[in-house]
């Protein structure tokens, strides 16, 4: 190789680096500037009124007071035209029975939007019984948004898992990933739905519909980590414990007096 | 309220235990059976034809372009099921354009795409360049041009050429094994690393995907060498045929192995999800994983490669066997696909109940849908054959 060949190589090679060089530089505050510029769009499009950055949401579920009543699980059908059929909830009520012998029967007709039948009768004695409510976990470590392929479920920055039903492809992977059976395909919109803490409400101040529509206030919503929350409260009062912690999903739906049979 | 359709009242009725609402319906069905088992024949058949090129099987030279050829009518098809089982699949394309860099899934399209393209295609055309060239020169009409179009006009066949070809092709067959590694492993993993599903979640899945895969693929490619051959009026090549089964056997017994393994730390373990499985394994899984899986498709056909072996069975009885043996364990890879992908979503992640899976027959997800991308593979490797021979007496010497 030849003096004027291998200045001519340096040369081109010089000229690539700084090339790359600006255009990375000219880059840089835009990307950097993408993260400051994504909070202000997403606050803009939840409204004016709402600062997603200020929350972070969780509900905790006094098993001892829910009743069974499934009103929960009506308000939420409407609320959020949740399809009319027994396969798609968005929550939805179990019953337990445990038996003297151990064994357990677990029910959810139609997932209790109806409530539950009074006259089951059983060969033995029951030992214990009680009913759960079921929804979105709302975990802070969802599996659900890692194994979505295009991003289309994420978590909000104030702590709530959504569904972009524009952006779904329906590939039913997040289904598979969640343990809860927190997830369905819409058969309308073949995407998928869940619970989304009713975040239209919550932009608006107000809270989801299954808890107002509670009887008992079984549930309870607020704040996960503000003193003043009514949810903060809660766990101060309250054992709580959440639904497959071995998971490590890190649920932010809590369970006061929650039984070892329930998962 | 609506009064659930008569489907729906079937299903409920035929649910053993509880399951979430939600888990009524099953959303995995007999496409995304196809899809694993599909991408699985493409990485065994590969992996079949690198044994010529990097570990120098001559005796399987003659299979080496069927193999080949065989890899890319399946890889071609293999979006297909995947595609159809999407709830907007003009929507697919979000998944290469803004892939969410945490998703397994997402990753498929590179995989797909890196393995069509810088693999199978690369060494197709590398291993085909020089006939391409002598065959345009020597036809007329459009198979001239079709032969001259897929060289890409190129015509130096000069002793320099043909033996850069060949080190190309080396070099990617080289790249190819861990690519094909990748292809069905990857599989294996959007299976494995669900957390949430105890039939799936597990380190040996990825490993038990890609050693059925290359059972089936040895086993496909075995019994199309069958098929071809004699509709060609050629004799079999005894040498191939044995080393063939040889493999097929090898195979096998390192897939047995490992899911033999996998089944005994399971009940060795004996966690939370033991009773459930043990009831799927015994109740709705029984004929399809027990009977078809494991005696139909694995032991039975290892007993018979391995029986004419022993008793030096003649060539004739030999080539029965392998060939009914070939078919058993096509059969039983299905079924093991099946079992992974329906039989992972039948039992309730409350693991208190069972659901069903029912099949339709017509639409997207229904079984004629399932024959067809089953059979279009065969339908574009027999135009691939036609149009690319690779056959050992069509090379031009």
């Amino acid at each position: 190789m030849d003096k004027t060949e291998k200045g001519k190589t340096f040369r081109r090679r010089d000229f690539l680096r700084s090339a790359l060089v600006s255009l990375v530089s000219l880059a840089a505050p835009a990307v950097l500037g993408a993260r400051e510029q994504m909070k202000r769009l997403q606050s803009w499009i939840i409204g004016e009124d709402y600062d997603p950055f200020q929350h972070n949401w969780g509900m905790a579920i006094d098993i001892n007071k829910c009743i069974g009543c499934g009103r929960c699980v009506q308000a939420c059908k409407t609320e959020n035209a949740v399809p009319d059929s027994p396969c798609y909830f968005r929550t939805w009520v179990e019953r337990y029975h445990i038996f003297e012998d151990g064994s357990v029967e677990v029910d959810s007709p139609n997932g209790a939007i109806a409530g539950f039948n009074r006259e089951a009768k059983f060969d033995q004695n029951v030992m214990r019984s009680f009913f759960v409510p079921k929804l979105c976990n709302q975990c802070d470590n969802p599996p659900c948004v890692q194994v979505c392929p295009v991003g289309a479920t994420f978590k909000t920055p104030d702590g709530v898992v959504l569904i972009d039903p524009d952006y779904c492809i329906g590939c039913g992977y997040c289904i598979q990933a969640c343990p809860y059976g927190a997830r369905f395909i819409n058969p309308e919109t073949h995407t998928v739905d869940k619970c989304t803490f009713c975040y239209h409400r919550l932009a608006k101040g107000l809270a989801p519909a299954c808890v107002e529509a509670c009887p008992t206030q079984a549930r309870i919503f607020g704040e996960v980590d503000q003193k003043s929350s009514p949810l903060l409260r809660f766990k101060r009062m309250n054992k709580v414990g959440v639904l497959k912690p071995a998971l490590n999903t890190e649920p932010k739906v809590y369970y006061a007096n929650l039984d070892m049979e329930v998962n | 309220m609506e009064t659930p359709d008569a489907r729906l009242t079937q299903l409920l009725s035929e649910i053993g235990g509880y399951i979430y609402p939600n888990e009524i319906e099953i959303h995995w069905g007999l496409l995304i059976v196809i899809y694993p088992y599909i991408t699985g024949l493409v990485a065994g058949a590969f992996i079949l034809a690198s044994l010529v090129k990097v570990f120098n099987v001559k005796q399987l030279q003659p299979v080496y372009r069927m193999a080949l050829l065989t890899a890319l009518a399946f890889l071609l098809v293999a979006t297909m099921p995947l595609l159809a089982h999407l709830g907007h699949p003009e929507r697919s394309y979000e998944i290469f354009f803004t892939p969410n860099t945490t998703s397994a899934m997402a990753m498929f399209g590179f995989v797909y795409a890196w393995y069509l393209m810088a693999v199978l295609l690369l060494e197709i055309w590398f291993d085909y360049r020089k006939d391409l060239v002598v065959w345009a020169s020597q036809e007329k009409g459009p198979r001239k041009w079709i032969h001259r179009l897929l060289s890409l006009f190129s015509r130096d066949i000069s002793p320099r050429a043909v033996a850069f070809d060949a080190k190309m092709e080396k070099a990617i067959t080289i790249l190819g094994i861990p690519s094909a590694f990748l292809l069905h492993g990857y599989v294996g993993f959007i299976f494995g690393s669900i957390k949430a599903n105890p039939w799936w979640s597990s380190v040996l899945m990825p490993i038990v995907f890609l050693f059925s895969a290359i059972v089936s693929g040895i086993a496909l490619v075995l019994i199309i060498y069958m098929i071809v051959t004699p509709l060609r009026k050629k004799e079999l090549d005894q040498d191939c045929l044995y080393t063939l089964a040889n493999f097929l056997f090898y195979a096998m017994i390192v897939d047995f192995s490992i899911e033999i393994l996998d089944f005994i730390h399971r009940i060795y373990e004996s966690e939370e999800s033991i009773h459930i499985l043990a009831q799927l394994v015994s109740g709705r899984l029984f004929f399809s994983l027990v009977v078809m899986q494991l005696l139909m498709g694995m032991v039975l056909p290892l007993f018979m490669i391995a029986g004419v072996k022993l008793f030096n069975a003649p060539f004739e009885l030999r080539k029965l066997i392998y060939f009914l043996a070939a078919i058993l364990v096509q059969v039983g890879i299905f079924a093991t696909r099946w079992n992974v992908v329906v039989g992972g979503q039948l039992f309730s992640k409350s693991f208190r109940g069972l659901t069903v899976f029912k099949m339709s027959f017509l639409g997207m997800e229904g079984l004629l849908m399932g024959i067809f991308l089953l059979m279009l593979p065969l339908l574009i490797l027999f135009v691939l054959f036609k149009l690319l021979p690779p056959w050992e007496d069509a090379r031009s010497g």
